[in-house]
């Protein structure tokens, strides 16, 4: 996408380095001269967020491991809290920014949604994203195992014992992930591994991401390709200010959480050493899962319910080949961008189904809304309408709507519209200088 | 067109067949407290973490261990006896004459045979019982909780404490009470099995072994203040609250500078931007 490289070694030891390793070369391309659309607005500064999250993660996480004891995990974590230096202020950023993480992710995943991000050719950098998701949730599950709380040894019970509905291979499988036969010490220590292990790998799919993105160049709201240098502006100092403008806004919602509720993302029981012989009477994920959770739980049947969680996100994976649509935002596709919100409330509702008792009523006081045996005014059955709607939005909605709807005009270029804060020079006037570099 | 088609779906889905319903039991939700550690400013009050740490003493830690707190803690900033004299919490008298009460299991170091010696700053709160199957036998088969974390290992936090102390009630009439059993409504449970009144009137609560433990004057506070069962269950509570995050002022206070440079830098970094967007259209 960047093309020719404008980077002109200035110094000696410049053109050394850039002719053995051209790694200042690779900067400059990729950070400073990297041509970006000109009409990205806030909802685009995620991935820069995302990638601030990743490394606030990687580095309080290292210190957590310092301290981290997986032979006294509950106790060893309290020491931290109590007695290492500021050992609460890296623990609650951990936790705290795993959730911020999370926030980012989707927000970052509903924009990519919402301005068609994920079709050609972009489908590859969509994957990519998808496989980064789903290697957090691996390491967001196994974190949340580590404290050795209730919740971590029951969540991790529930969990891994999904693999156990598979027929014929599921209790081998459900075995070999504990190794042994229940959740213990065992467990433990692959989950401390994994989660270590984990993180690095995001870390290298965040880097394919990245390249996938610099090849192909980034979406804009428009969805229409720039055509012309009058479209784009030199990534800094244009859009590093933005998403650095951006990052700071994010990071005091971040230290809002982490100095003055930082258990309030949590649960109270995982102040509650693990203790095999006592369930605790609900046990609820981290919020990031509830709608996955909601649609385990939406199905009667174990197996299926396993099933359509993983479809859940399966679907993600198909997305580009289900939208049939040939207009990439949905700024120009009035009837998507309605089932677009429909879609969006559905996680909302879903995230909510999963947090509440299945039988307990929607509307309370409102005792039965009885439909031959059902009671529709439960929990279970709005996440069954939820679930509904979810997959309903992927296999049925999107790819019949692409054939069928009346997309309004897609604008010529990017600069082509009236831009939403034209400027009094002429776009080209001013960026012309700034992409000598 | 595709509404229609979805309403017919969910229509389906709803015609097919759902399991029973049953109410769930729900205990009360806990009364609200004010406490002086709420809020972005809030602090410990000293006097009442002194009383509340009495209530434990005196009453509590019959029963109940504290393992995770180390008698030094008592003296750390924004703890119950902290005395800016004493910044290292291993040189305050008052903490050093609370540890010498205790004692603790050590070994000889010259004949290396088990010995007791008084605890030391350093030490931990010594537990009640020696074990786990030791504390279930002195409270008929219930294990009285670890105290360290119970503040916040409670939805509700201190104000479930409080609920909780406060709460005893005599079961209405209709409930079965086991023996060894009390009944509380801001305990969690299910009291469906043990009701014998009208089906959808299950009272709220649960049962719990541990029987009242607070009377009026059952602690006498140093500074006058009178020991109702109120005032005791407030102050324990605020001094379980404590123990559980003893971090909380430390953490407030980082927080407030860190938001404030925070919001300056933003502030900066948005002037910045307009400045370096200010010729382009966008």
């Amino acid at each position: 996408m960047s093309g020719h490289s404008t980077y002109e070694p200035k110094t000696g030891f410049e053109r050394w380095l850039d002719a053995r390793l051209p790694i200042v070369r690779l900067g400059y391309d990729s950070f400073v001269d990297y041509p970006t659309p000109r009409n990205l607005n806030y909802w685009y500064t995620f991935g820069g967020i995302l990638s601030l999250c990743l490394a606030t993660q990687l580095i309080s996480g290292i210190i957590l491991a310092m301290h981290y004891d997986v032979g006294d995990a509950f106790n060893s974590v309290e020491r931290i809290m109590r007695d290492v230096n500021h050992g609460w202020l890296i623990r609650y950023m951990h936790a705290n920014g795993a959730s911020m993480f999370f926030i980012a992710v989707y927000i970052h995943m509903f924009r990519g949604l919402y301005y068609g991000s994920y079709k050609a050719p972009r489908e590859v950098l969509w994957l990519l994203g998808c496989v980064i998701y789903l290697l957090m949730m691996a390491t967001a599950f196994m974190g949340y195992v580590l404290p050795w709380g209730q919740m971590s040894f029951h969540g991790a019970v529930v969990i891994t014992n999904l693999f156990g509905a598979l027929p014929i291979v599921g209790e081998s499988i459900t075995t070999w992930l504990w190794g042994g036969f229940a959740v213990d010490d065992a467990t433990l220590n692959r989950f401390f591994s994994l989660h270590y292990l984990l993180p690095f790998m995001i870390a290298g799919v965040v880097i394919l991401h990245i390249w996938a993105l610099h090849v192909v160049g980034q979406n804009n709201p428009t969805g229409v390709e720039p055509k012309s240098k009058a479209d784009t502006l030199p990534f800094t100092p244009y859009a590093t200010v933005k998403d650095g403008f951006a990052m700071s806004v994010f990071l005091i919602l971040f230290a809002f959480f982490v100095f003055y509720m930082p258990n309030a993302l949590g649960h109270a029981d995982n102040y509650i050493p693990a203790n095999p012989l006592v369930t605790p009477a609900h046990i609820v994920p981290e919020w990031y899962f509830l709608p996955f959770y909601a649609i385990l739980r939406a199905v009667p049947d174990k197996l299926m319910g396993v099933l359509a969680m993983f479809g859940a996100i399966a679907c993600l994976f198909a997305l580009p080949w289900l939208d049939t649509s040939k207009v990439r935002s949905m700024r120009y596709r009035p009837t998507a961008k309605m089932y677009f919100f429909i879609f969006v409330v559905a996680c909302c509702i879903l995230g909510l189904c999963g947090a509440k008792l299945p039988d307990d009523p929607v509307i309370p006081h409102v005792k039965t809304f009885l439909l031959i045996d059902a009671d529709l005014n439960s929990f279970v059955w709005l996440s069954r309408a939820a679930t509904l709607y979810y997959f309903g939005f992927f296999l049925v909605i999107l790819p019949i709507l692409g054939l069928k709807e009346t997309p309004l005009p897609v604008p010529e270029s990017i600069a082509s519209p009236a831009l939403s804060h034209p400027a009094g020079l002429p776009a080209h006037a001013t960026a012309a200088p700034e992409m000598k570099g | 067109m595709m509404l229609r088609k979805l309403s017919i779906l969910a229509a389906v889905a709803g015609l097919m067949a759902a399991g029973p319903v049953l109410a769930a039991g729900h205990p009360l939700p806990p009364k609200n407290v004010e406490w002086s550690f709420e809020g972005p400013f809030g602090k410990f009050d000293q006097a009442q973490l002194q009383r509340g740490y009495k209530v434990y003493r005196e009453v509590c830690s019959a029963c109940h261990s504290m393992h995770l707190v180390s008698f030094r803690n008592l003296g750390d900033k924004g703890g119950p006896f902290y005395n800016a004299e004493y910044k290292n919490p291993n040189d305050n008298p008052w903490v050093k004459a609370i540890a010498k009460d205790y004692e603790v299991a050590d070994i000889d170091s010259e004949t290396g045979d088990a010995i007791k010696r008084p605890a030391t700053s350093a030490d931990r709160f010594t537990s009640p019982y020696p074990n786990e199957a030791a504390a279930r036998a002195g409270n008929g088969g219930a294990l009285p909780p670890d105290m360290s974390l119970l503040a916040k290992a409670r939805t509700g936090g201190p104000d479930y404490l409080y609920s909780l102390l406060t709460g005893y009630v005599a079961p209405p009439a209709g409930l079965k009470v086991g023996a060894g059993q009390h009944y509380n409504p801001y305990m969690a449970g299910d009291l469906t099995a043990s009701w014998s009144g009208p089906h959808d009137k299950v009272p709220p609560g649960g049962y719990i072994a541990m029987a009242a433990p607070l009377k009026k004057d059952l602690v006498s506070f140093d500074d006058g203040t009178p020991s109702t069962i109120d005032q005791q269950a407030k102050d324990v509570s605020a001094f379980l609250m404590w123990a559980a995050e003893p971090k909380m002022e430390e953490r407030k206070e980082t927080g407030f500078v860190v938001i404030l440079y925070l919001l300056l830098f933003s502030g900066l970094l948005y002037a910045s931007y307009r400045k370096v967007w200010k010729n382009e259209s966008h």
